[in-house]
C-alpha cells in the first residue's frame, strides 16, 4: 500500500481555464453520485447483477479524458462508470442499462461490467482483466493507418498490470509507435491483494522501461496533474512518438464489487485515503484561488443531484427487456440454438 | 481453366480482397518478410507495404486483441496463426471478446474479422495437430468454416472477410498442396487425388451456410470436413465398384450449419455416417449426431455412425498417429456397418 501524503498537497490549477475546471468538477461529481446512487439502489431494492464502484478514482478517468478529443478512443475495465460518464455516455442510457431496459447504453444486453457507446468512442468495457489493453492498442493501429489522427486510451487497474496482455501489448505498442496511452490506475487493491503481495516491483511506472517507452507516476487524486500528464501523452501519441505508461496513484475507498466487506484492510486505512478526495480538494483549490463562488458549485451539486434523479426516473420508466430481445444481437445468421 | 493449389488460390483471395478494400490488413506472426509459415500470404507485404501486412513478435493474445481493436475501429483484420494449436494462447480475446462484442454492445458494432488457422494431424506431435473446431463451435458468436479444396478455399475465404462477424478459418495443413518452408514438400495424403483445382481467376464469394455435395449417392450419406472429405470420397469411389453408391456432403461451415442439405440427403438415404478429425468425445461428429437424431430419426434406418479420432492427445510416432486418426478403412467401416444395421 502506497500511503497518502502526510499532508494533503493543494492542487495547482495555475495556467488551466476556469471553464475546464469546472467542466472537471461536474463530470468527476457526476460520476461519483453515480454510484453512489447506485450503491443506494443495490440497498434498497432488487437489481440486476452487480457493479463495481470507482469511487476515489474519479480524477483519473477525467483528467485523462479531458485530455482527449471528442473522437479518441478509450478502453476500460469492469470498474468503468467513471471512465464512460468522462466520455460523455448519457447517465440516462447508463442507468436504464443498469436496470436491464431496452434504453440502456446496450439496450440491456451488457450490463455494468459491458458497458460501452462506440458513439462517444467508448470502445468497452471489458471486464476480463486486462482484455481492452491490446484493443486500444489495436484502435491506435486503426488511427495510424487510416491516418485519422485520433489517439486511444487503454484504462486498466494495478491487477491488470500483471497480465500478459499488457507486456505484449506494450511491446507491440512501442515496437511500432502507436499512438495510444496505457493508463494504469493504481487504486493499490485488485480485490483483496495489495500492490506488494502481488508485484515484484512496486514501482508500476518503472515498468515502461523495459519497453522503451515513458512511465510516468502521478498522483491520481490530483485532477490537474493528472490533466497534466495525461496532456503529453497525448501529444506525444499524437504527434508519432509513440506510447507512454502513466501510473495513476489512487485508492479505492469502496470495496472491490458491491457489499464487498474489505475485511482484508484497516478502517483507518481507508479514512486516511479519504482525505485526499479528489473532488474535495478540486473544490478547495477552486474556492481558495476564486475561480468560482459557494453558490455557482452549488448550483453544479444541485445540477448533478438533479441529472440523477432523472437518470432513475428515466430508467424506471423504460421497457424492459424482453426474453427475445437478445435474438438480433447473436452473430449466427442460421444457428442451433435458434432453430 | 487454370489449376491452383490451396495455398495458391488462399493467397489470391487475400490479395484480391486487399486490392479491392483498403480496409482489410493482415496480422500475425512471419506473414510479411517471410510470406506466411505456409506460404499463403507470400507477396502481400511487398504488393501492400508494412502498414497492410503487420508481422507480429510471438504475441498470440496480443495480436490478436489487437485485431479487435482494429475491427472495432474501421478495418477488418486478417489474422494468421501458425499453427491452430497456438489459437489456445489468444482463447481470451477470441471467445470471451470477439466472439462477445457484438451481443454485449447491443449490436452497436460488428466484429468483422477473419481468424486463419493451419491445423490437422501431420507427423508434428501433439501441440501442432490437433483440430479445434469443436472449440470454437461452442462459442456463439463466431462463424467457424473449413474448406476442402481449392475451390472453396478461396470462395469461402472471400466471403469470410467480408462477413461482418469474426470468422474462424480452418485449413488443412494437408490440403495445401505446397512447399513448407524450412520442411520440404509437404507431405501429401494418399487419399488426396490431386493439388491444382480449377479456380477461376476472377474473385467470387460461397455463402457461409452452404454445404456442397462431393458426390451423389442413394444409400448412405458422409458428412465429412477438409481432409476427411478426400478420405471419404476414395472410400466412397471404391464402394463404387461394388455398387454401394454414397453421397459425400461437405458442410464447408460447420458454423452456420447447412441444415437443409443435410437433412435432404438423409431424408433420402436413410443412413448417415459423419467423419471428422477432432475427437470424437463433445467434437463435431457428437454434434451433428445429436443434430440428426433429434430432427431426422423418423427418416434414419440405422443408428448415425461417428468417425472421429480418438480421445488422446496426437502422438508423435506416426503409427501411433495413424492409429488415432481417422482412416478411410475407418470411413469403409463405417459405411459397411450402417448399412448392415436395419
Amino acid at each position: 500500500m502506497i500511503s497518502p501524503p502526510e499532508t494533503i498537497p493543494p492542487i495547482d490549477i495555475g495556467g488551466l481555464h476556469r471553464d475546464l475546471l469546472l467542466e472537471m468538477y461536474y463530470r468527476m461529481l457526476l460520476a461519483r453520485e453515480f454510484e453512489e446512487k447506485l450503491y443506494y439502489l443495490f440497498l434498497t431494492r432488487p437489481m440486476p447483477g452487480t457493479m463495481h464502484q470507482a469511487t476515489g478514482q474519479e480524477a483519473v478517468a477525467v483528467g485523462v479524458v479531458s485530455a482527449l478529443q471528442p473522437g479518441d478512443y478509450i478502453t476500460s475495465t469492469h470498474r468503468g462508470h467513471a471512465h464512460c460518464i468522462a466520455k460523455g455516455v448519457p447517465v440516462n442510457e447508463m442507468m436504464a442499462e443498469m436496470f436491464a431496459k431496452r434504453t440502456g447504453s446496450c439496450h440491456g444486453m451488457g450490463g455494468s461490467m459491458h458497458l460501452c457507446d462506440f458513439s462517444r468512442g467508448m470502445l468497452g468495457a471489458f471486464a476480463i482483466v486486462g482484455a481492452g489493453i491490446p484493443i486500444a492498442v489495436g484502435a491506435a493501429l486503426s488511427a495510424y493507418v487510416q491516418r485519422s489522427g485520433k489517439v486511444a486510451v487503454a484504462f486498466f487497474g494495478d491487477g491488470a498490470i500483471n497480465k500478459g496482455a499488457f507486456h505484449e501489448a506494450a511491446n507491440m505498442a512501442t515496437l511500432w509507435k502507436l499512438p495510444v496511452i496505457f493508463v494504469c490506475e493504481n487504486n493499490q487493491y485488485a480485490l483483496s491483494m495489495t500492490v506488494e503481495r502481488s508485484s515484484a516491483v512496486t514501482n508500476l511506472a518503472s515498468r515502461a522501461v523495459a519497453y522503451g517507452m515513458p512511465g510516468i507516476q502521478v498522483d491520481g487524486n490530483d485532477v490537474t496533474a493528472v490533466y497534466r500528464s495525461a496532456l503529453n501523452a497525448v501529444e506525444r501519441a499524437r504527434s508519432g512518438q509513440g506510447p507512454t505508461l502513466l501510473e495513476c496513484i489512487t485508492y479505492r475507498i469502496r470495496g472491490h464489487a458491491r457489499f464487498e466487506s474489505s475485511h482484508y484492510r484497516p478502517a483507518e486505512e481507508v479514512e486516511t485515503w479519504k482525505k485526499t478526495d479528489p473532488i474535495q480538494r478540486l473544490r478547495q483549490a477552486l474556492i481558495e484561488n476564486q475561480l468560482t463562488s459557494e453558490a455557482e458549485l452549488a448550483s453544479i451539486e444541485d445540477r448533478v443531484e438533479e441529472e440523477m434523479e432523472q437518470a432513475v426516473a428515466f430508467a424506471e420508466q423504460s421497457e424492459d427487456v424482453q426474453p427475445d430481445d437478445y435474438l438480433p444481437y447473436i452473430t449466427m445468421e442460421i444457428n442451433h440454438a435458434t432453430t | 481453366m487454370r489449376q491452383l493449389n490451396m495455398v495458391e488460390a488462399l493467397n489470391e483471395a487475400l490479395r484480391q480482397e486487399m486490392r479491392h478494400d483498403a480496409r482489410v490488413i493482415i496480422i500475425g506472426e512471419d506473414v510479411g518478410v517471410f510470406g506466411g509459415a505456409f506460404h499463403v500470404t507470400h507477396g502481400l507485404l511487398e504488393e501492400f507495404g508494412p502498414e497492410r501486412v503487420w508481422d507480429t513478435p510471438i504475441s498470440e493474445e496480443g495480436f490478436m486483441g489487437i485485431a479487435i481493436g482494429a475491427a472495432l475501429t474501421g478495418l477488418r483484420p486478417v489474422v494468421e496463426f501458425q499453427y491452430a494449436d497456438f489459437l489456445f494462447s489468444a482463447m481470451d480475446q477470441i471467445i470471451n471478446q470477439a466472439a462477445k462484442i457484438r451481443l454485449m454492445s447491443g449490436g452497436q458494432t460488428n466484429v468483422p474479422l477473419v481468424i486463419r488457422a493451419p491445423q490437422g494431424a501431420t507427423g508434428r506431435g501433439a501441440q501442432h495437430s490437433q483440430s479445434v473446431e469443436a472449440w470454437f463451435m461452442h462459442t456463439p458468436g463466431m462463424k467457424v468454416v473449413i474448406p476442402s479444396t481449392p475451390y472453396d478455399a478461396k470462395g469461402l475465404l472471400i466471403s469470410a472477410i467480408r462477413d461482418e462477424n469474426p470468422v474462424l478459418f480452418l485449413e488443412h495443413k494437408l490440403l495445401y498442396g505446397a512447399a513448407s518452408p524450412g520442411g520440404g514438400a509437404a507431405p501429401a495424403d494418399s487419399s488426396v487425388s490431386k493439388v491444382g483445382y480449377d479456380v477461376p481467376e476472377e474473385p467470387y464469394e460461397i455463402p457461409l451456410g452452404k454445404a456442397d455435395i462431393k458426390r451423389s449417392g442413394n444409400r448412405v450419406t458422409v458428412i465429412a470436413t477438409a481432409l476427411m472429405v478426400h478420405r471419404s470420397l476414395s472410400a466412397a469411389a471404391k464402394l463404387a465398384q461394388q455398387g454401394i453408391e454414397v453421397e459425400v456432403i461437405d458442410p464447408r461451415t460447420l458454423v452456420p450449419l447447412d441444415e437443409e442439405t443435410l437433412s435432404a440427403s438423409i431424408r433420402k438415404t436413410h443412413r448417415a455416417v459423419i467423419v471428422s478429425e477432432d475427437v470424437s468425445r463433445a467434437g463435431v461428429s457428437a454434434e451433428l449426431a445429436s443434430w440428426i437424431s433429434g430432427n431426422l430419426f423418423d427418416y434414419l434406418d440405422a443408428p448415425v455412425k461417428c468417425v472421429a479420432a480418438k480421445n488422446t492427445p496426437i502422438p508423435f510416432a506416426p503409427a501411433a498417429e495413424k492409429a488415432v486418426i481417422p482412416q478411410e478403412s475407418d470411413i469403409t467401416q463405417a459405411i459397411w456397418q450402417v448399412l448392415s444395421d436395419q
